[in-house]
């Protein structure tokens, strides 16, 4: 039946057929109930350092309200060049290689439209963060998922990826640490999965928004290796490091014709990145250090703590190395992910996210977040704890 | 500094077993190593941060400016170490600047403060004089905030 008259006929099939988020399911049921201990919140529990929200009220005050050009202030633009430079040893142009963005959201979403022709594949790994499927699938390109295991931590390898190299092949999207396993690659991996991309031609969007949090394994980006540069695009922002999630700052680093392209996209729909946070992130940048250490040391020892306390009840989990969500097996109790979390949110009012909501090969696992204070986990853990006993 | 002594200073209950496994380390490591910071006097000791202004006591606090006259041989030190042993007095400090030493003191009334001030603070030999400021209100002490503003909420499930 056409009824014309009903509003949903007004929507294009292609957004009509998107699923809705697993995350936005999840929501719904905790919002309903009282007393919850979320660990199911992908944002830092820190407010962004004093120093830099003072950054922001000074610059209002000064008037800082207008627009800013296209790419961003060119002092922020400098500023993170400089950063990168440091973090990766990695040199972009602040004047042609560098577009300051409304988050890695919006990054990424920049770097899909402005490579991606209909039909174009995209390889990335799974479980992964909620927007990649959508984020494609809206520029119409055609995502292929990559699983990755608990018994490689979560791993990517060259040998995972060869075998979906097709002709329409066109960009390999990787994120790590990665949301929600917290898994690093080493520089072995890494080399292997560089050498692929250069064998089949292909781009690769790098989304390092966690790289500040790697604990233990060397920082390094993709970006960085020999003949990578020009074929890669280089995501990061503050929201997570820096507690700025709020502030919506995200960039992409890539050789001036990537960059181009994607301004052309960000000029005309979202024109430029708020001024005030960009003000902000010019503060983060060269005065943060210390509060991004001091940070990333609270979350290291968080997530020894729930490391150890997950094995110590029975679920198994592997040590993340960066990010801030601990990923452990739930299968062995004989229940699904979404059964599980529901039962764990029902007797003993803890929430954390279904592993499915990061892709089908995320069943069997939940995903703990340790962006919450250390007393909380230890409650959370408590009656996790009460709650695997039980089964 | 060590992390071990930032998890204390942040909560000096916290157990030997969670810090251990906070900082990846043994139980018995972070036994001897607390124990070894009491010995060396680097840990002085442990105590609850109390926001007395929402207790019902009546307590004074003040800030003392002291000018003083040094001596020769102990230059401020007799001095300063002479009312650092009052009980009333919390804190000292010997300051560059104007004057010299910077004394917190305490009492259960502004008379009792006052009168420390001119009995036996200000009659001791060498002090040329005294400046003090009565504290109104306490915003922050020790790194703590004493009231924390109602905190925005984060969203209970974000991606
Ligand atoms: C892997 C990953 N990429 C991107 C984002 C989006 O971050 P932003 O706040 O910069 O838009 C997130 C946020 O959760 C994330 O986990």
């Amino acid at each position: 039946m056409n009824d014309s008259k009903s509003p949903r006929n007004f929507v294009a099939g292609h957004v009509r057929g998107m699923p809705r988020s697993g995350i936005r399911d999840f929501f719904d049921m905790v919002s309903t109930r009282e007393g919850v201990i979320s660990l199911s919140i992908g944002e830092p529990d820190f407010v962004t350092p004093w120093h830099i929200r003072e950054a922001a009220i000074y610059a209002l005050e000064h008037g800082a309200t207008s627009y800013t050009s296209n790419l961003g202030l060119l002092r922020l633009r400098k500023a993170i060049a400089a950063y990168v430079a440091r973090s990766h040893a990695l040199t972009y142009a602040p004047e042609s290689e560098v577009l300051i963005t409304v988050g890695v959201s919006e990054a990424l979403d920049l770097a899909i439209r402005a490579v991606v022709e209909p039909g174009d594949e995209v390889i990335y790994h799974e479980p992964c963060y909620v927007s990649y499927s959508p984020v494609i699938g809206l520029a119409f390109g055609k995502g292929v998922a990559v699983p990755t295991r608990q018994a490689d931590d979560f791993r990517l390898t060259r040998a995972d990826i060869e075998p979906v190299i097709t002709a329409k092949s066109k960009v390999l999207l990787l994120n790590f640490p990665t949301n929600p396993t917290g898994a690093v690659l080493t520089r072995e991996d890494l080399t292997g999965i560089a050498a692929l991309a250069c064998e089949h031609d292909l781009l690769v969007i790098t989304d390092e928004v966690y790289t500040e949090l790697t604990y233990d394994a060397e920082r390094l980006s993709i970006a960085a290796l020999p003949g990578m540069r020009e074929r890669t695009i280089y995501l990061n922002g503050l929201s997570k490091a820096w507690a700025m999630t709020g502030f919506r700052m995200g960039y992409a680093c890539a050789p001036p014709a990537l960059i181009e392209a994607m301004m052309k996209i960000h000029q005309y729909s979202m024109l430029c990145a708020p001024i005030l946070s960009q003000e902000a992130s010019v503060a983060a940048l060269k005065n943060g250090d210390a509060d991004v250490a001091e940070m990333r040391e609270a979350y290291r020892q968080r997530r020894h703590y729930i490391h150890a306390a997950l094995n110590d009840m029975g679920l198994p989990c592997h040590l993340p190395g960066g990010a801030f969500y601990a990923f452990p097996y739930i299968g062995g109790t004989g229940m699904n992910s979404r059964d599980f979390s529901m039962a764990l949110l029902e007797q003993e009012n803890v929430a954390c996210v279904p592993g499915t909501a990061f892709g089908s090969s995320g069943e069997g696992y939940l995903r703990c977040s340790y962006a919450t204070g250390l007393e909380e986990i230890k409650r959370a853990m408590e009656r996790m704890a009460r709650f695997v006993r039980s089964l | 500094m060590d992390q071990l002594l930032k998890l204390l200073k942040e909560n000096a209950l916290e157990t030997p077993e969670n810090l251990a496994t906070l900082l990846s380390i043994s139980v018995d490591d972070v036994k001897a190593q607390i124990a070894d910071y009491e010995a060396r006097g680097i840990i002085c000791g442990y105590r609850a941060v109390v926001n007395e202004d929402e207790l019902d006591i009546e307590k004074v606090r003040a800030v003392i400016e002291v000018r003083i006259t040094p001596e020769r041989g102990g230059g401020y030190d007799r001095i300063a170490t002479r009312i650092s042993r009052f009980a009333s007095v919390d804190s000292l400090f010997l300051m560059s600047g104007t004057y010299d030493l910077l004394v917190f003191v305490s009492g259960r009334s502004l008379q009792v403060v006052a009168a420390f001030v001119n009995e036996q603070l200000a009659t001791i030999e060498g002090v040329l004089s005294t400046t003090t400021h009565f504290t109104l209100k306490t915003y922050k002490d020790q790194g703590v905030l004493m009231k924390i503003e109602d905190d925005h909420e984060r969203l209970q499930v974000s991606p």
